[in-house]
Parts: structure tokens; C-alpha cells; sequence
């Protein structure tokens, strides 16, 4: 492709719409060693709609996606492109069919820039096409709403970021088929009502959109047809007439049976919890503070914002909030007070003593806890099992190891299997590698670690990004059961705003790594939020 | 412990049951790795056979007294076994150093630095002092010599992240040189015209195993590689090694300080690699000549990949490699080709442990080649034909 293709084939999105009309998959059927992800499954993805695929964590929505995608081959079955029978035997060749795909997990390669990502593989002459590929990425970026340097080291950047670059890539080359796996689940609200204006633009274009999600709402507002998979099998497939014939709630039900199943009675649970939530409003507190940070400051790196003269103060049993679009300091601060980063200057008080220069590994022996945004990257060791997962950060200590540093297996295994359980962690053994486990189940682990072995306070970062609904509802529990049963403090950082006034008692808003404002939890919030979300009086 | 103490009893059956099945699988685990080991090697053998084929020598010859002189020969397996000695605990050095993702090539300066100053203070302190305390100082200095080689980049990784395959390599270069000068320089002696160190007589060297002129730094090299073994894998310190290497961002997110792991990994490292160096010259030569370097800090680094960091499959490797080393020795000379034609062998086994784990696994560095591939594709499409 010459480099002025990028900005043809963008532009030729929009001139005209696709040839093909469709891609059917036929009783696709994919197995695993032990799991069968994908039985029998036939779906018609057709140009110029919206085809979202809803289903539970480990349904096979994304197996079934990667199969289209050419990163798996399906044991049997067919894909079809306009009644042709085609073999989609390497991403590659799906990309050269027109099928661009935003993985859940980044593709990006973190120590190149943004733009060398999106030059990889680009033509095959000596020079890299830098500068049409600049006016290109440009081109994409204002007409996704997106600001973008292309000079950042894409590692360095926010999760939100990077799922930007990854749908520019994704449309980089003209795509008739996009297939977006969980895009929203790093994106802001703002972010995600972005995307759903692109997606309405892009299905306008021509294109075939492929929407894999487990959030109900998003499905309802995007999708123009759902299809419902439960444990690997297609269970239902709405289209655009069954979504319109009744009220929202009749359809929302409907879909709720057909994706959980005979687990519905448990979700009547959750929707309990729910109503109980939405009904919640913030407690006002008198208890004494439990952290006090006054006037903390970090160094950004690159393509961060840093943290400056940050000032805050949660009282012991309280949930502060701390809402605000990704990648506008959150990191930041939830490492400085984890002690995993140098604050450039200002104090960190934990139960009324400084230790803003005690280690991470002390810090954690108080009580003090960082539940990590990034599982894979820093919250788990992957090729190490489960139970030494669970016990990752009291290395060395009794009583799993002996005072003479040997490892105490038996009692490492024993906790872990009473964690397994606590926390409905679903793994074969705790001997199993952790690599194995799937996001929600990497998700409990990391929170079994920091929530057992006495916590007092605990910095959540996104806890439930990326799970699915009756996860979320969990996890969302038990921060709130821990905070008043257990008055173990929290700060719960979040981009979910929903999530922020369900939870919250107060909920401060980070703007360019500076807080702009506390809210109390009150009716009336979420508008004061989102207008210090943009800055506020600024 | 009183709640381990208070499990009942099919429950002890249980778990002791786990605990055998546990070590079986360890044994299992570590005869795979030896069953990986094992094909490169006989390919290597059979190009390597072609290779003397066509240069018109006898392969079998070659084989034959490559394995008779250095293994079936009760004179050429004690040397064998010697040799095995200072290349186990190289080996153990380097295990440490990798598990931990801690690249330490700079092994050769390590272990010259430390042959260097035993050579030069060795003399004169066994005539000054016993035998024993002698020998237990001078492997204790050749311990802290080779540590100490490794502080410089183990101080720039750990504090600057600075790549230690660079500083490493570098203090390698001026190690080896400096070894030399201090051997040309302050401990030379004038009873050659070569330019050596002083000796240290035989008869105070490492004493032999009885009944053999296998002196005694095998044990001493067995002892180590036990006690690593069992560091790395069921110490606290060698779960942080682990963590540390698998996961660096999540070492420091579990609270382990990074900053002393790197040192500490380092500077064992170095020492062991020195205590390697220390324990050829107490046990083999008593001194060093100038310009004297075997190189095998660098044999060893695709050996303990060939052992896949396995310190227990390192032994019968290591055992090859000094048959190999010894014998072919011997052969070569015999057969009538260069000495480098030992390392032509060596380097084809490398070679073809590549390419038996591509082909058994369908994996590279662990991972498979259509991700990598893919990787690439998927960042943007390959289209060569639109040039």
C-alpha cells in the first residue's frame, strides 16, 4: 500500500459503501483442551448494522471473534464473505479481507510510538512513510474526536489511550468489518458516548460492526441485532424487530434469562443489590482520618499528567470516590500512595503517622492496600500458580515461610483454597498456573490477596473494568460490606460514574492531575462530577 | 504450625501423597529437560560426523576416542569430573542470574578477576597459614572477588536501569585486562620467562577424594548446586528471584525491593562465577599464566539455556560438555582437525536445541511463531503487491 492509501482508503470508507453485504459464520464450533468455547454457533454479521454479541465472561464471545479474525482456526464449520466460502487462516488474511479487529488486550507493542505502531507492516519500500502516515493518523484522529501524539511510547500511555490507538488502527487500513472485543470497558462515559456516535457513523458508512460486550445497556442503545451466547452455544438472536416490540425493561428481562440462564434466581439477587444501590446515597462520616495526603505532587512520565499538589483526606470506614476521564492522574496518585512511585513533594499520612518514605512492602504490612487497574501487567505473576498469587506480597513471612525462609507449602495451599472459596475464584487447583485464569477470575485473586490479612485501607484502581455484570455487582458489594462491617477505608478510583455514585460516600474528581472538587454523594452529584470532570470553573 | 499439626489424618495421607506426586513431577519435569537436551545433541553429532566425512577424517574415529578418552577411560573421567567442577558452579552463577532476569554476561571477567587474586595473594598465604585456612580464605576471596566484579552494573541496572548486558559485557572486557595486568604487573614472578604468578605447591592444594586425583571441588561445586536448587525453588529469596524475573512491574507492585534483589542476585552471581575461578586454580593449576582466559563463561550461558535454568539438569550437561571438552580434545588432535572444531560441535547443538523446541513445541522463546507473526500483521496489513 503506498503511504497516500491510508488516507484514500479512510476516505474511501466514507465515499462509498462496502460491496459486501455480509459475513455469515456456519455452525462454527471451537474446542479447547477441557472447554468447549464455541458449539455449533452460525451468526450473519450484515453491512450496515450493529451486531452486538452479549454473553457472560467465558460464553466464547471473544473466541467466536477470534476465529473470525484469523487468530484461531475453528475445528469445523465455515465462514462465508457474500455466499463465498473463505479460509481465514491468519490475521493477515481476515485484514486483507476487509476485517479490522480492537482486541480486548492490547496488540500494541508498548516500547514503540503511536505512530510506528500504526506504520508497522506498512509497504514494503526502505523508508518509513512517516509523513503521510502523520497526516493520516490526523485525518482519523479529528474525525474520531481523538487527540493523539504520535511521538508517545504507546506503553507509556493511559489504557484508555491505547484503546484509542488501537481502533485507529483498527480503521487504518479501511476496514468493511470491524470487530470491536469489550471496547468500552477502558473508556470513559464521555468516551463511550463518543463511541457510540463513531459506531452510528461507521454504520451509516457501509460497514459491518461487530459489538462483543456483556453490558446489557450498551447492547440495547448500539446494537441493531443481539445475539446471546451462553457456555459456548448461541442461544438467541434478536433482530431489529423483536428489540422494538415492547418496553425496554420486557426486552432487558428477556435478555437477562437468556444470558444467565437457570442462574437467574441469582441474578434476581443482583438486581436486588441493585435496586438497593441506586437507592444508596453517601454517609456523612464523623470519624477520625485514616489517610491524609497534603499537597502530594508526582513527576509525569511520558504521555502521562502527573500528580500535582494533590490534597485529600478519607476518614476511617468512609469510600471516597475519585471520578475523572482516564488517564488524567489516576495512576499516578494510586501508585504514590501504594509507595510503588517517588512523589516529586508533599506528605502521605497513614493512621496519623508520615509514610510518605516507607516502602511499599511496609506500607502493605500496615494495612494499606493498591488493587491494581492492570491485573496481567503488575497484579499477577502469570507462570506462577495460584496459591503463591494469593500470597505474593507477604513473601517470606510466617506463616508461609518458616523463620529460616523455606516455604511452608501446606499452608500456603490450605489459604489459598479457603480464599478459592471465600472468594468464588474459579480455577481447576490452586496449583494451576495463573496465567490461565480468565480476567474476572485474575481479578479475584488480586482482590483475595489485598482484601484478606487485615486491611485498613484499601486504593482500588477500576476494580470492575472488564467484568462481567454479576462480578461487578459482587466486587461492587464487597467494597461496600468491608467499608461499614469492617470500616476498612477505600479510595475507589473509577472512570464508571455509575459505579462512583453507587459505591461512594464522597467522590472527588481529578482534572489534569489536580483535584477540582469533592462532592458528597447526594442527589444531585453526578451533574457537580461531570462539571468538574471538564474542569470545572476553569 | 499447630494447625498443620492438627490435620487429620487421611488429610496427612493426602497431602504427603501430593507432596511425592509433587516431587515425582520434579523429577519428571527435570527428565524432560534432559530428554530435550537429549536430541539436539545426537543431530549435532551426526553433522557434525558429516562434517569430518567430508573433510575425509573418520567421524567414528573421532567419536570414538572423543568418548573413550574423556569417559570410558578411568584417567580421562577423573578429568572429566574435575572439570566439571568450576563449569557446575558457573553454571549455578548464571541460573541465579537469569531466573531473576538479571543478564550477567560479563562471567569470564568475573572469573578471571578472581583466578588473578587468588594467584597473586595464594602463594605466599599458604606458606604464611594452614593448609585448611588457607584453602577455606583464598575460595572465600575468590567468592567475594567475583561479587565484587559484578557491583558496578548491578549498581547502574538496580539504581539507573541501565542495560547490565552492556555494562556487564564491558566489565568483562576490562577484567580480563585487568587480570592480565595485574598477572604481568605485581604478581608476576621472575622464575619464568612467560610471564606467570608465583605457584602454590601441589601438596597444598585441594585435597583429592580419596582413592582418586579427583580433588575435592566437585563436592564443594554438588553442595552449591543442592543448595541453590533448593533456594531458588523453596525459599522466600527464591520466590523473589522468580517474581523478579517473570514479572519485574509486579515485583515491585508485591513490595519486593527490587533494588536489593538486583544487587544481591548480582553480586551471588559474580561470586559464584568468581568461587568457579578459585576453585580451578586450588584445585588444577596453583597458578596463572598471562593472557589465560578457557572462555567458558560463554560455553556455559547456552548451556544453561540448553538446561532450560534447571540446576538439576545442568549436571548431566554440564558432564557432556567436559567429555566433549576433554575428549574431543584428545580426538581432534588424533583425528588430525583444529581444537576449534570442538566449538563447531558445541555450536551446532545450540543450533539444533533451537530447532527441536520450534518443532516440538511449535514454540520460540516460549511463544508461537504466528503470534509473533501476528503481532505484526495484525499492527498493519502486509501488502506488498500494492507497491
Amino acid at each position: 500500500m503506498t503511504p497516500l492509501g491510508v488516507v484514500e482508503s479512510v476516505a474511501a470508507v466514507s465515499a462509498e459503501p462496502a460491496a459486501t453485504s455480509a459475513i455469515e459464520l456456519i455452525g462454527i464450533t471451537k474446542a479447547f483442551p477441557g472447554v468447549v468455547a464455541n458449539d455449533d454457533v452460525s451468526l450473519r454479521i450484515s453491512c450496515g448494522e450493529v451486531h452486538c454479541l452479549l454473553g457472560e465472561n467465558g460464553a466464547g464471545k471473544s473466541t467466536l471473534m477470534n476465529v473470525l479474525s484469523g487468530m484461531y482456526q475453528a475445528d469445523s464449520g465455515q465462514i462465508k464473505i457474500d455466499d463465498q466460502v473463505v479460509e481465514i487462516d491468519s490475521p493477515k488474511r481476515a485484514l486483507e479481507l476487509g476485517i479490522g479487529t480492537v482486541y480486548q488486550h492490547s496488540t500494541l507493542i508498548p516500547v514503540m510510538t503511536v505512530i510506528e505502531n500504526l506504520m508497522l507492516g506498512m509497504g514494503s519500500g526502505v523508508r518509513l512513510p512517516l509523513k503521510t502516515s502523520l497526516a493520516g493518523l490526523q485525518k482519523l484522529a479529528s474525525s474520531l474526536g481523538i487527540e493523539v501524539d504520535p511521538f508517545a511510547v504507546t506503553g507509556r500511555l493511559a489504557l484508555g489511550q491505547q484503546q484509542q490507538i488501537e481502533i485507529v488502527k483498527a480503521l487504518w487500513h479501511g476496514s468493511k468489518f470491524l470487530i470491536l472485543d469489550e471496547p468500552t470497558s477502558m473508556l470513559t462515559p464521555q468516551g463511550i458516548a463518543e463511541l457510540g456516535e463513531l459506531i452510528k457513523q461507521l454504520k451509516a458508512q457501509g460497514l459491518a460492526i461487530v459489538f462483543i460486550t456483556h453490558k446489557l445497556r450498551e447492547a440495547l442503545d448500539l446494537g441493531d441485532r443481539i445475539s446471546i451466547l451462553r457456555r459456548g452455544r448461541l442461544v438467541a438472536a434478536l433482530g431489529p424487530d423483536e428489540l422494538r416490540a415492547g418496553s425496554r425493561e420486557e426486552i432487558q428481562g428477556k435478555i437477562i434469562g437468556l444470558m444467565f440462564g437457570q442462574e437467574k434466581a441469582q441474578l434476581a439477587d443482583v438486581a436486588e443489590i441493585r435496586d438497593e444501590l441506586t437507592g444508596r446515597r453517601g454517609r456523612q462520616l464523623k470519624t477520625a482520618p485514616i489517610l491524609e495526603i497534603e499537597g502530594v505532587s508526582v513527576e509525569p512520565r511520558r504521555g502521562e499528567v502527573g500528580v500535582h499538589d494533590v490534597s485529600l483526606a478519607v476518614k476511617t470506614g468512609e469510600i471516597m470516590g475519585v471520578a475523572g476521564v482516564d488517564g488524567n492522574g489516576q495512576r499516578e496518585l494510586a501508585e504514590a500512595i501504594a509507595g510503588q512511585r517517588h512523589i516529586a513533594g508533599g506528605h502521605i499520612k497513614f493512621l496519623g503517622h508520615p509514610i510518605t518514605h516507607l516502602s511499599v512492602a511496609k506500607r502493605q504490612q500496615l494495612g494499606l492496600r493498591y488493587v491494581t487497574d492492570d491485573r496481567l501487567g503488575e497484579g499477577i505473576v502469570s507462570s506462577v500458580d495460584v496459591a503463591t498469587n494469593l500470597v505474593l506480597k507477604r513473601i517470606g513471612q510466617r506463616p508461609f515461610w518458616r523463620s529460616g525462609g523455606r516455604v511452608c507449602t501446606p499452608v500456603i495451599q490450605e489459604t489459598a483454597r479457603e480464599l478459592v472459596e471465600e472468594f468464588d475464584i474459579r480455577t481447576p487447583s490452586v496449583t494451576t498456573d495463573c496465567g490461565t485464569l480468565s480476567g474476572g477470575n485474575l481479578q479475584k485473586v488480586v482482590l483475595a490477596r489485598e482484601l484478606s490479612f487485615g486491611p485498613k485501607f484499601v486504593v482500588y484502581n477500576k476494580p470492575t473494568y472488564g467484568l462481567d455484570v454479576k462480578t461487578t455487582m459482587a466486587v461492587r458489594e464487597r467494597i461496600r460490606k468491608i467499608a461499614e462491617k469492617d470500616e476498612v477505608a477505600a479510595l475507589l478510583i473509577s472512570t464508571d460514574l455509575e459505579e462512583l455514585l453507587d459505591v461512594c460516600d464522597r467522590i472527588a474528581v481529578l482534572f489534569r492531575g489536580k483535584i477540582t472538587g469533592v462532592v458528597d454523594n447526594q442527589p444531585g452529584a453526578a451533574e457537580e462530577i461531570g462539571r468538574l470532570m471538564i474542569g470545572g470553573g476553569e | 504450625m499447630a494447625e498443620v499439626l492438627e490435620i487429620s489424618e487421611p488429610e496427612a495421607v493426602r497431602r504427603e501423597a501430593v507432596a511425592r506426586r509433587g516431587f515425582l513431577n520434579r523429577m519428571r519435569r527435570g527428565g524432560g529437560v534432559l530428554g530435550q537436551a537429549l536430541v539436539p545433541i545426537v543431530l549435532a553429532m551426526i553433522v557434525t560426523g558429516l562434517i569430518l566425512a567430508i573433510m575425509g577424517k573418520n567421524p567414528f574415529t573421532f567419536y570414538d576416542q572423543m568418548f573413550s578418552s574423556g569417559l570410558f577411560n578411568w584417567q580421562g573421567f577423573e578429568q572429566t569430573i574435575i572439570r566439571m567442577a568450576p563449569l557446575l558452579l558457573m553454571g549455578a552463577g548464571l541460573i541465579v542470574a537469569f531466573t531473576a532476569g538479571i543478564w550477567n554476561i560479563g562471567g569470564d571477567g568475573q572469573f578471571l578477576m578472581a583466578v588473578a587474586i587468588v594467584c597473586g595473594i595464594g602463594p605466599s598465604l599458604m606458606s604464611a597459614v594452614p593448609r585448611a585456612l588457607g584453602l577455606i580464605i583464598l575460595l572465600v576471596v575468590s567468592f567475594v572477588v567475583g561479587g565484587l566484579w559484578t557491583l558496578l552494573p548491578a549498581f547502574l541496572k538496580a539504581r539507573y536501569a541501565l542495560n547490565e548486558i552492556i555494562t556487564s559485557l564491558m566489565m568483562a572486557f576490562i577484567g580480563i585486562s585487568l587480570a592480565d595486568l595485574l598477572i604481568k604487573g605485581p604478581f608476576r614472578t621472575h622464575l619464568n620467562t612467560v610471564p606467570q604468578t608465583n605457584v602454590i605447591p601441589f601438596q597444598k592444594l585441594l585435597p583429592a577424594i580419596p582413592g582418586t586425583n579427583i580433588h575435592i571441588g566437585i563436592l564443594l561445586a554438588l553442595v552449591v548446586v543442592g543448595v541453590i536448587y533448593w533456594a531458588m525453588t523453596r525459599t522466600g529469596f527464591g520466590l523473589r528471584m522468580r517474581v523478579l524475573g517473570a514479572n519485574p512491574r509486579a515485583a515491585v507492585h508485591s513490595g519486593i525491593s527490587v533494588f536489593k534483589m538486583t544487587m544481591v542476585g548480582f553480586f551471588l552471581s559474580g561470586a559464584l562465577i568468581g568461587l568457579a575461578g578459585g576453585t580451578e586454580i586450588l584445585g588444577v593449576w596453583g597458578y596463572v599464566r598471562a593472557d589465560w582466559n578457557p572462555g567458558w563463561g560463554f560455553v556455559m550461558f547456552a548451556i544453561v539455556f540448553l538446561a532450560r535454568l534447571n540446576m538439576l539438569a545442568c549436571i548431566p550437561i554440564v558432564g557432556f560438555l567436559a567429555v566433549v571438552q576433554l575428549g574431543g580434545h584428545t580426538a581432534a588432535q588424533n583425528v588430525g582437525v583444529p581444537d576449534d572444531f570442538i566449538l563447531l560441535f558445541v555450536a551446532l547443538i545450540l543450533l539444533f536445541m533451537a530447532v527441536t523446541d520450534l518443532l516440538r513445541t511449535g514454540r520460540l522463546f516460549g511463544r508461537k511463531p504466528k503470534e509473533i507473526v501476528s503481532v505484526v500483521t495484525t499492527a498493519g496489513r502486509l501488502e506488498a503487491t500494492d507497491d
